[in-house]
């Protein structure tokens, strides 16, 4: 397990005020129509996401969802908090502006898989970096939806979409492995349809403060529909999904018959019948060092072959707009604002 | 214009030197990129400000940090120009050059107008740093600068001899060889030196050493005109008689910075600087990040883009979300503008224009981001666009750009440019007390028309068409915006065509009724026929070249823009009242094709795009044209207008 050093620890939504008020997840509804296809994974993600808010306690105008452009970024509009529906990538660099300048919102970011990882690519892994106290949820459906079916920097190799006939020919992205590679002090993966799932890792997002980063795997079922089912199919997905659970040990299969050990370099998958129990690796996301979670991302690859899903990582790290606000704080302490002095400066001649 | 008297002898008492007064002198120190003269020239600058002079300065550098040594590509420069009355550019030409290496007096020479002074280090005049731009034989030696008046100086030589005792480095020593002729030419002009020696020991406070050789160098160089007998004149330049008031130099950047503190402090809202470093201005990057006391937060983002992206995204949440750039950046951040063109956030967008297109001219100055700010975005896209037209006049237009940010709920693009930027010039510092009051008020109550206890986002004042800034944290008024297009009042998505077409057209009407002042025509005679009308940093040209003319015998009136769009309303009457309107401009006529296509005026276009601001001595030349086919001479060519004199 990690060391504790002994920093103060301050949770996700301090500074956020607070409420009585007992919300229905019907009080974040607003009252547009929503306009996503029939089927769309985003609704089971909107409804999740207005069933939890209520569990959060803070006020529903200090609540802010910024998005950038896809099927997924609409989802402002459907949300009676605050909402900033931003341009193609952008809505990390505009969330980092706002969480900055104010602390006592709740921001998240609602992105999909071309938004935040092709055109906004740069800006994620920033926000990241920084770790900056907002909430990056992203929807990977592993298609363009909105642009009508192109393959996205998610769709496995050799896709045959409207832009690709003859097959995709680039590699692609494991958002998991990305955010890490960045240092995202919170990495969590869920599944749109695991409602109880879902919530947990939101719930610890929220909670987290710094940036969370939350790959949610959402079903596009007209451009690239059945994408996730095996995740899905009872059993098939037992014998892929790898759970992620702080302090128990990493076991997966109908019968918990498989496990995650060290290999010669990163994780193995072995048979629990064929090893010692002591080798099989114990889930602690808050170890400091990167590398462990990022060996849980490389497991499966992109035929969701092994895929852990829960909260990959998570550590303290000082986010980078409580820290922007403490240098503010501490020039303020030393220094008067005196602007007439800092117009005259040092040197100064007068005519009479 | 100079007049002559003899003073005795002062510290070596054996022999005579003549001070001879002036009304303005032009002074260019030209060295390797390395040789420090940037720093040079900004102390020459400071003590001339001290003792009171009026002054403009022209810095002109290379974009590579060290270019190879003693090369024409690594040439550095630095002009000054100095005067007893209130000047408008950095002068056309050099009266003295002071030349480190060959390089520099190869690259600078054909400035020099005949009979210019050269001062020149000859240690650097060797057979190698000849060669390498190209000089057969030393010019210095050779005859070729007959027709000026040359002062060899061995600095790199006297320079050692006066710091070695400190047993510093050659290396170190020879460094400080710019301090030795920033002190020649002090001496020369009777600069004070205080101000120099209190900067050294500052800028070196942890290098003591280095300091003190530095001041050794620069009364080294002092001493070196006082008591050799190599320079037998001194200049005398008197204070100008500027408006009362309390003064300090200031550059184009730093009066942008201090305006954005100032809007700031005036407004009651935290600053949110979202910058990415680009020349030439970075600078005002640095320069915010030095004052958090002002609740100034300045974040250094990943790109232009993202630059841009936080400032909006505080100025949705309330504060005043201001960036920062050049050309090639505002080309990155046009998306961005365009969202807070539809979203009506406010917002303030610098850019310091460069020579372009694409990487351009990163050092140099120019103005071809006109139409760029202008028509720059997709869609219909308006944005108010002001320009300053005077290193100090960037305080007063950031504080502007802020205002009408502020009160319409737009973006608002600020031009400023290279020769702003660096240039320099005295500021008459104002009074806190009597700058705009640029106080806000953010919604507090629903406000929908039809009476429900909604709050509709899009709903407008009646004077400013400007919506309410309702920012998050505020109960009852939870809403949603974006860059889909908006229902009128309510604004929720429409994709209606009816509401789109009206949606473009109050977008566009509220810029277009934004108030902004009159513009003031200068017509000292009142009988003017032609009108010379710029834009930005041409001001000073303008100005002087105007001055030239009118010191002939010529009749011009000058009018300049410092509000680009909205233009000011009286424009359209002003530019009917002269037979000819001539538009000089550093672009290939952008301000004349926007004035054409709005007034049906035929606009006479002057454009230069060299990277360097335009010479009073060409302006008024062609001002002069202007003029004589304006008010043609009579057939015997008894009343053809002329130049007479060569004076600002």
């Amino acid at each position: 397990m990690s060391i504790d050093l002994g920093l103060p620890r301050i949770g996700g939504l301090d500074g956020v005020p607070t409420t009585d008020e007992a919300y229905k997840a019907k009080d974040f509804k607003s009252d547009q129509e929503v306009r996503w296809c029939p089927g769309c994974g985003d609704y089971v993600v909107l409804n999740t996401m207005q069933a939890f808010l209520p569990s959060l306690g803070v006020k529903r105008e200090n609540i802010v969802f910024v998005s950038g452009i896809g099927c997924s970024s609409r989802f402002p509009y459907y949300m009676n908090t605050y909402g900033f529906h931003s341009i193609h990538g952008r809505a990390p660099a505009i969330a980092t502006g706002l969480a900055v300048a104010r602390p006592d919102l709740s921001v998240f970011v609602i992105t999909g898989d071309g938004d935040a990882l092709s055109i906004g690519g740069n800006h994620l892994i920033h926000a990241l970096r920084r770790n900056v106290n907002i909430k990056i949820l992203l929807f990977n459906n592993r298609i363009y939806g909105l642009t009508k079916g192109q393959y996205s920097p998610t769709s496995e190799e050799g896709k045959i979409t409207k832009s690709t006939p003859m097959g995709s020919l680039d590699h692609p992205f494991n958002p998991i492995s990305l955010a890490l590679g960045a240092e995202a002090t919170f990495v969590a993966r869920a599944l749109d349809s695991d409602k109880a799932g879902l919530t947990e890792v939101l719930t610890a997002a929220t909670q987290h403060r710094g940036s969370a980063f939350v790959e949610i795997y959402q079903n596009c079922p007209i451009f690239n529909d059945g994408a996730f089912d095996v995740l899905k199919d009872k059993d098939e997905s037992a014998r892929r999904i790898v759970p992620l659970r702080p302090g128990e040990p990493i076991v997966f299969g109908p019968e918990n018959e498989y496990a995650v050990v060290r290999g010669d370099f990163g994780f193995d998958i072995a048979k629990v019948a064929d090893i010692d129990p002591d080798t099989i690796v114990t889930h602690d996301p808050t170890i400091a060092d990167p590398a462990y979670a990022f060996a849980l991302s490389r497991l499966g690859g992109q035929d969701l072959s092994h895929t852990p899903i829960g909260i990959f990582r998570q550590v303290d790290r000082t986010t980078y707009d409580d820290a922007v606000r403490a240098q503010v704080e501490s020039a303020r302490q030393k220094q008067d604002a005196d602007l007439q002095a800092l117009l005259n400066g040092s040197d100064t001649w007068t005519v009479a | 214009m100079s007049t002559s008297e003899n003073t005795p002898g002062q510290a070596a008492g054996e022999r005579t030197t003549t001070v001879e007064k002036l009304d303005r002198v032009v002074i260019r120190f030209a060295g390797d990129s390395g040789d420090g003269m940037q720093l040079t020239g900004d102390r020459f600058t400071s003590e001339t400000a001290a003792f009171g002079n009026d002054l403009a300065t022209l810095p002109n550098f290379p974009a590579e940090i060290r270019a190879p040594q003693g090369t024409m590509a690594g040439v550095s420069s630095f002009q000054v120009h100095f005067a007893d009355y209130d000047i408008l550019t950095p002068g056309d030409r050099p009266d003295v050059l002071v030349v480190m290496n060959p390089a520099a007096l190869k690259a600078n020479i054909d400035d020099l107008p005949p009979g210019g002074t050269i001062i020149a280090n000859t240690d650097e005049f060797t057979k190698r740093n000849l060669a390498k731009v190209g000089y057969t034989d030393n010019p210095l030696d050779d005859g070729s600068l007959d027709q000026y008046q040359v002062h060899k100086v061995a600095m790199s030589t006297l320079t050692r001899g006066a710091v070695e005792h400190l047993g510093i480095g050659k290396k170190d020593a020879e460094r400080t060889k710019n301090m030795f002729a920033l002190g020649l030419l002090s001496w020369m002009y009777h600069r004070p030196t205080e101000g120099t020696e209190n900067f050294l020991r500052t800028k070196f406070a942890r290098k003591p050493d280095i300091a003190e050789a530095n001041i050794l160098a620069f009364r080294a160089g002092w001493n070196y005109g006082e008591t050799t007998e190599a320079f037998s004149v001194t200049y005398d330049v008197a204070p100008a008689k500027l408006p009362p008031g309390t003064y300090r130099q200031i550059t184009g950047n730093l009066a942008l910075a201090y305006g954005i503190i100032a809007a700031g402090q005036r407004s009651g809202l935290p600053v949110v600087l979202g910058s990415y470093p680009i020349t030439p201005a970075s600078d005002i990057l640095h320069e915010l990040s030095k004052h958090k006391a002002f609740n100034v937060i300045t974040m250094q983002a990943e790109d232009e883009i993202a630059g841009i992206g936080a400032a909006l995204g505080a100025s949705y949440g309330g504060a005043l979300g201001v960036t920062s750039t050049s050309g090639p950046g505002v080309a990155l951040k046009s998306e961005t503008i365009g969202l807070a063109v539809m979203t009506e956030l406010p917002l303030v967008v610098i850019d310091v224009q460069r020579g372009g297109p694409s990487t351009g001219l990163p050092t140099k100055t120019e103005q071809a981001d006109l139409l760029q700010a202008l028509y720059g975005r997709n869609g219909e896209s308006p944005v108010p666009v002001v320009a300053p037209c005077s290193p100090g006049d960037c305080f007063d237009m950031a504080l502007e750009a802020a205002r009408i940010a502020l009160t319409y709920r737009t973006p608002v693009i600020l031009l400023s440019d290279g020769a702003l930027a660096n240039g320099s010039e005295p500021w008459r510092i104002p009074n806190v007390d009597e700058l705009p009051d640029l106080t806000v008020t953010f919604a507090s109550e629903p406000n929908a028309m039809d009476g429900s206890n909604e709050f509709w986002p899009y709903v407008r004042d009646t004077e400013t068409l400007a919506r309410e800034w309702a920012i998050p944290g505020t109960p009852g008024l939870e809403h949603r915006i974006g860059g889909l297009e908006k229902a009128d009042n309510k604004g929720n998505i429409s994709y209606d065509p009816d509401n789109h077409d009206r949606m473009v057209r109050l977008r566009q009407a509220k810029i277009d009724g934004i108030k902004v002042p009159d513009v003031e025509v200068d017509d000292p005679t009142g009988d003017a026929r032609v009108l010379a009308l710029g834009w930005g940093s041409s001001y000073g040209p303008i100005g002087a070249a105007c001055r030239r003319v009118r010191r002939s015998g010529m009749r011009i009136a000058q009018a300049h823009l410092r509000y680009l769009n909205p233009l000011p309303a009286n424009l359209g009457s002003v530019l009917e009242r002269y037979d000819v309107v001539i538009v000089p401009e550093m672009n290939l006529g952008q301000l004349a094709g926007v004035l054409r296509a709005r007034y049906l005026v035929d606009i006479r276009s002057h454009t230069k795009v060299a990277g360097l601001p335009f010479k009073a001595a060409e302006l008024a030349e062609v001002f002069t044209d202007v003029i004589n086919d304006t008010e043609p001479p009579a057939a015997d060519g008894s009343d053809v207008h002329a130049l007479t004199e060569a004076v600002e």
